[in-house]
């Protein structure tokens, strides 16, 4: 159980590290490569997003590399091959991201069993609150897989609740309003956030959204359990290349 | 939310956490509108003083005679101040956007009227304004470029996806993730999550109350059959409401553009090339490909070009309630020229599928069976649009001459 393995880690560690790629951006090899410095740095689990046409919670960098990872040709099918392959080659749990509309069309429940039988632990669907996601919920929980949750600070505390007795492994928690790949002001107003968050639910918390760097993931030390590498790390691969990902996973901690 | 905008199985609201509180506010908001007595009325004063409600509707002579078939009546959305339908919707929100306090407004905008429309209600109420417009659509539509931006707005031109009109509702919508405690988001269509159908739909439906009530005064009797053009859905929406318990034959255009089989066109609901998904907050029919991707659209008309649909529509498509049809840009320009010629109305790029399919229709018609047009829009404003659809010589040779000047 993925909760199970985060609680377990963080008996090790202070702070957990999920990093994010879009499968196929720049190219699967490269996802491959990302994918291996990422486990070598020591990186504690991982979002592999599935690119979609219309990716509305995403800022720039990630909407590009999802428009650049369709046009080279990456299909659901080649993701889900690929993250199988992912899944049985690495010893985290990855979990995919992607919009609702990846899950509707390739059926949720087939959808669900494929995830089981390829070794992936959970999904972050960005566009499905639990009032949508009835036929979700159940396909994930017939598989035993976790469906991860979003918290946002304009989240009152009763649906923070609400959302939590849905959600399974952790909760995500976004660190500020608007879309990923937007600098975050790591202020004391994040970290009273953060402690209503604590206060709305059991599960591990983690923290995305801007962050970019050690000071960032200092900050979070004690008040989340998970610090999350969005765009950064595209960022880093679009400048420097695949070669500079391992060394900048290893600044951070 | 209790009612979360369910159309069978088609709307919902399909949205980010970050969005969920703002999206309860404005249902509450709009709730509380319309269970009030006076907010219809302080709507449709507002429509009538500020946008000549109600708009006529005009008997076309000269086309029912030339097509010999049924009379052939038009509803003249395209007097509406900023000439079109557009104003409806953006004038109602804009009397919640005060209701909710909020002072800034942003829109998504295609053919450019509901960005005009939308630039006009923030001057009017003094609100901020940003529209989001693809970079295709600010080719097309420079115009209303101008025009929105001489009425105080920011024009984003959208570099994203296929630089159309659903990639500047996926920017519009990354603005108000970031900005909803002072910003309203204007949604153009009867599209997107609930409550915007819903709501959409409402303010638009002013449209079939007064040709219901004029039709029954000048004629003694209802349409037979009511035509308008379907892109997101809200102007046809709009004529339909007032008639859905009556014996009228409704019918929705959509914009085939280069054909059916040619693959590139945006329609939704007359061809079996869409099938259910989930985008932008919504559950309709979308032009996709089997993994869920949104396809390209194509139409002459910016306001069609999109690759989803009301889901009110949807239902309406699955009930058989809405019969659905469409038109070619080549039979689109075909009847905007006939229009102008044989009654001297103008109809935009968009409206004039309206008028292709209802002429296609009217010879079958009886003398005594009565159709109606919605003319959602007026072409005028469209002029560089409709001049290359006419591939005016006269007017390249002026704008050749124009673009010499500025470089002089
Ligand atoms: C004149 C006109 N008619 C129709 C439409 C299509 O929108 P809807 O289907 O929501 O009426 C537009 C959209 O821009 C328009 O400008």
């Amino acid at each position: 159980m993925l909760e199970k393995y985060l609680n377990s880690r963080l008996q090790e560690k202070e702070i957990l590290l999920m990093t994010h790629i879009v499968l196929g951006y720049p190219s699967f090899e490269d996802s491959f490569k990302i994918i291996e410095a990422m486990v070598a740095a020591g990186v504690d689990l991982m979002e592999l997003q599935i690119p979609f046409s219309e990716p509305i919670a995403d800022g720039p960098v990630i909407l590009q590399a999802n428009q650049k990872a369709l046009a080279d040709g990456a299909t659901v099918q080649k993701c889900l091959d690929f993250s199988r392959k992912i899944a049985q080659t690495f010893d985290i749990p990855f979990l995919f991201m992607t919009y609702y509309n990846i899950l509707f069309k390739y059926g949720v429940e087939r959808f669900a069993a494929a995830m089981a039988a390829d070794g992936i632990k959970g999904a972050i669907v960005p566009d499905l609150p639990p009032e949508e996601g009835g036929e979700y919920l159940a396909a994930m929980q017939k598989h035993d897989l976790a469906p991860i949750f979003i918290f946002s600070p304009t989240t009152p505390d009763e649906r923070m609740q609400y959302l939590s007795s849905f959600g399974q492994g952790f909760i995500y928690c976004v660190a500020r309003k608007g879309v990923t790949g937007v600098d975050t002001d790591f202020s004391r107003q994040l970290g009273e956030y953060l402690g209503r968050c604590r206060r709305a639910t059991k599960l591990p918390l983690a923290l995305g959204f801007g962050v970019k760097e050690k000071a960032d993931v200092d900050f979070l030390k004690g008040k989340a359990d998970i610090a999350v590498i969005g765009s950064q790390t595209i960022r880093l691969v679009d400048n420097e290349g695949v070669g500079a990902v391992g060394a900048f996973i290893n600044s951070l901690r | 939310m209790q009612n979360r905008g369910y159309y069978d199985q088609y709307g919902g609201a399909f949205l980010p956490e970050v969005l969920i509180a703002t999206v309860e506010e404005l249902v509450a908001t709009f709730e509380k509108a319309k269970q009030d007595p006076s907010f219809w009325k302080e709507y449709a004063d507002i429509m009538s003083e500020y946008s000549c409600r109600p708009t006529p509707v005009t008997f076309a002579e000269n086309l029912s005679n030339y097509f010999g078939g049924g009379r052939i009546f038009v509803k003249r959305e395209d007097l509406n101040h900023t000439g079109a339908h557009k104003a409806n919707n953006v004038m109602g929100q804009g009397l919640l956007v005060k209701r909710m306090g909020k002072t800034r407004v942003i829109a998504e905008t295609g053919a450019g009227q509901h960005g005009m429309a939308t630039a006009t209600m923030a001057a009017k109420f003094g609100f901020k304004c940003t529209i989001y417009m693809g970079e295709v659509d600010v080719q097309r539509q420079r115009p209303n470029v101008f025009w929105m931006e001489r009425l105080g707005a920011e024009v984003v031109p959208v570099k994203e996806g296929t630089r159309i009109l659903k990639d500047a509702i996926n920017e519009a919508l990354r603005d108000w993730v970031t900005n909803m405690d002072n910003t309203h988001y204007v949604l153009g269509t009867a599209c997107g999550p609930h409550p915007f159908p819903e709501m959409v739909s409402y303010f638009q439906s002013i449209i079939g109350q007064e040709a219901r009530r004029q039709m029954l005064e000048r004629e003694k009797k209802l349409p037979d059959r009511i035509y308008a053009c379907v892109g997101g859905g809200s102007n046809a929406l709009g004529i339909f409401k007032a008639f859905l318990d009556d014996p009228v034959e409704l019918v929705g255009v959509e914009a085939a553009g280069r054909g059916l089989e040619s693959g590139e066109h945006a329609v939704r609901l007359a061809s079996p090339d869409a099938s259910v998904g989930v985008a932008q907050g919504y559950k309709t029919y979308f032009l996709q490909d089997d993994d869920g991707q949104m396809k390209e659209t194509h139409s002459v008309a910016a306001g069609l070009d999109y690759v989803g649909v009301s889901p009110i529509l949807a239902q309406f498509k699955d009930s058989g309630r809405v019969r659905f049809e469409a038109a070619t840009d080549q039979e689109v320009v075909d009847a905007l020229s006939l229009t102008i010629q044989k009654e001297g109305l103008i109809p935009a790029l968009e409206s004039a599928h309206a008028f292709a399919q209802a002429f296609k229709e009217a010879p079958k018609l009886s003398k005594t069976e009565i159709i109606l047009i919605n003319q959602s829009g007026r072409g005028d404003k469209d002029i560089f649009t409709v001049a290359d659809a006419f591939n005016d010589p006269t007017w390249q040779e002026f704008i050749k001459k124009k673009a010499e000047e500025y470089n002089a």
